[in-house]
């Protein structure tokens, strides 16, 4: 079931863009959450929640506070569905 | 600024979203029309619980027509209501450009955001924790709405909300002015919002046997007065006014609808949901408007009842207003406009306020629909069918709102 990294990233813009309105195609892998995507603490759990559900994988809420940019989340989700 | 209880405060702006309308304009041409706003739900829960009663009043357009997806997304169905008829409020006023520090908020709500409440309930029992949103608790909070207004206007002068069932709205406008009056701030929004059409708060009001079960002809189960009412519609919606020290509405050359020129509140300690039968509390609550409004019974005009019709409730408020008014209860025009909104319970006061404002301004009181038989036991000049003109000159005009929990509260207008 594991996804490649360009389904990956698509399943996510579509999460951000249903929580914050921000087109797809602004989510990049280079982008930051908070930086880039002024995405506060509380968009980016329910973000969080959304693609655990999605992409079938667990991130625990340790583990959030590393995900800096859109393409550690990506990594993030991809090596948790390899595992 | 220093408090000044001499103050005066003026409705600058007006915004709302209800049965009968997304907008001021289009709800009150439709009240002028005699429209019901009541209709059979089509939702799966109806049938899906086998609820009692099958029909309400609802927006006459849904909040997601015109907010956007994420708006609908962040906030709860009566938060939602709050922002589109804050918008409209803010930008009827003219949308002033002013301090945020002297701009204060009052939303008031009868039951809070319950659709997020139980909503996310059955998210937790059906996925567990993990899968409760982290806005749940902003969203399902009773102060919900009114902080999403004042993010929305920026302001900091204080935000409320005030609880008192379904004298909320019309307590929301006395709160505000409150708020000018004692100088923490010249301009606030004050007024209702409530979406509580769930099955949930329909079961319990049917359990009370508040609700008419006319599930036939929803369009005429609302009929305040009426020897066969037989309960009250449940409505749905937002009501706000923009209120203004006059100071300030006449530095910034405001267009000015009317004069808030007093407010009364008192409470029953009679039962906790019946009123009292012989309506002191109310009568002493519309006595105290007038009294801070300085005026007496004879100015009195035009009066927007609480009348929900329930078959207690309207002979209690008439007795109420033939108390407070006496004699001159036979010149006031009594207008039961629940007769085409439904009951909006927690925007109903406020809501109100707006159809009292607009008939003193326009000087045309709306009409109650659906009285075919007036009950002899309302002893009142009921606006029956058509609306009707009310005098010139200087006058004043009242609206009641009524809570279960005992809440009387009475607001008095004046023209400008």
């Amino acid at each position: 079931m594991a996804m490649s990294e360009q389904e990956i990233l698509s399943g996510l813009a579509e999460i951000v863009n249903e929580e914050t309105g921000l087109a797809a195609d602004a989510v990049q892998l280079d982008k930051s959450f908070t930086d880039d995507l002024d995405i506060d603490s509380l968009s980016m759990m329910t973000i969080v929640v959304n693609a655990e559900e999605k992409f079938s994988v667990r991130i625990p809420d340790d583990d959030v506070k590393n995900l800096k940019t859109v393409g550690d989340a990506v990594s993030y989700i991809q090596t948790a569905q390899a595992a | 600024m220093a408090s000044d209880t001499q103050r005066r405060v003026v409705v600058t702006g007006l915004g709302a979203t209800t049965p009968l309308g997304r907008d001021v304009p289009s709800t009150w041409q439709a009240a002028l029309d005699g429209t019901s706003g009541a209709h059979t739900m089509t939702h799966d829960w109806v049938a899906g619980f086998d609820l009692p009663v099958t029909f309400s009043a609802e927006l006459a357009v849904p909040t997601a027509d015109v907010l956007t997806r994420v708006e609908t997304k962040r906030l709860d169905p009566a938060g939602q209501m709050a922002i589109v008829a804050a918008r409209e409020a803010w930008q009827d006023a003219g949308a002033p450009e002013m301090d945020g520090d002297r701009l204060g908020v009052v939303v008031a709500t009868g039951i809070g955001g319950i659709w997020t409440l139980l909503t996310a309930y059955d998210t937790l029992k059906e996925k567990g924790p993990r899968r409760v949103l982290p806005l749940t608790v902003p969203m399902l909070m009773g102060n919900g709405p009114a902080a999403a207004v004042s993010l929305e206007l920026g302001a900091r002068a204080g935000v409320h909300t005030t609880v008192s069932a379904c004298a909320s709205g019309a307590e929301a406008v006395a709160s505000g002015l409150e708020m000018i009056r004692s100088g923490r701030a010249d301009v606030v929004v004050a007024g209702g919002t409530e979406a509580s059409t769930h099955p949930l708060p329909i079961a319990g009001f049917a359990a009370m046997q508040a609700l008419s079960t006319r599930n036939d002809s929803p369009e005429t189960a609302s009929r305040p007065y009426d020897t066969a009412r037989d309960g009250f519609v449940l409505g749905e919606g937002c009501a706000l006014l923009v209120l203004e020290s006059e100071e300030h509405a006449r530095a910034r050359g405001a267009r000015i609808y009317a004069e808030l020129a007093g407010t009364g509140l008192t409470s029953d300690a009679h039962h906790i949901a019946a009123p009292d039968p012989e309506g002191t509390g109310a009568a002493r609550a519309m006595k105290a408007a007038l009294d801070a409004a300085g005026a007496t019974p004879s100015d009195v005009v035009h009066l927007n009842a609480h009348a929900t019709s329930t078959p207690v409730g309207d002979i209690a408020e008439a007795r109420a207003i033939r108390l407070a008014l006496g004699a001159a209860a036979d010149g006031v025009a009594v207008s039961a406009t629940k007769s085409m909104t439904g009951h909006l319970l927690g925007a109903a006061g406020a809501l109100e306020s707006i159809f009292a404002v607009l008939a003193l301004s326009h000087r045309l009181a709306p009409p109650t629909i659906n009285v075919d038989d007036l009950d002899p036991g309302v002893p009142l000049d009921v606006v029956l069918k058509a609306p009707r003109a009310l005098p010139d000159g200087d006058v004043v005009v009242l609206n009641n709102s009524f809570g279960f929990g005992g809440h009387n509260a009475a607001v008095a207008f004046r023209n400008v």
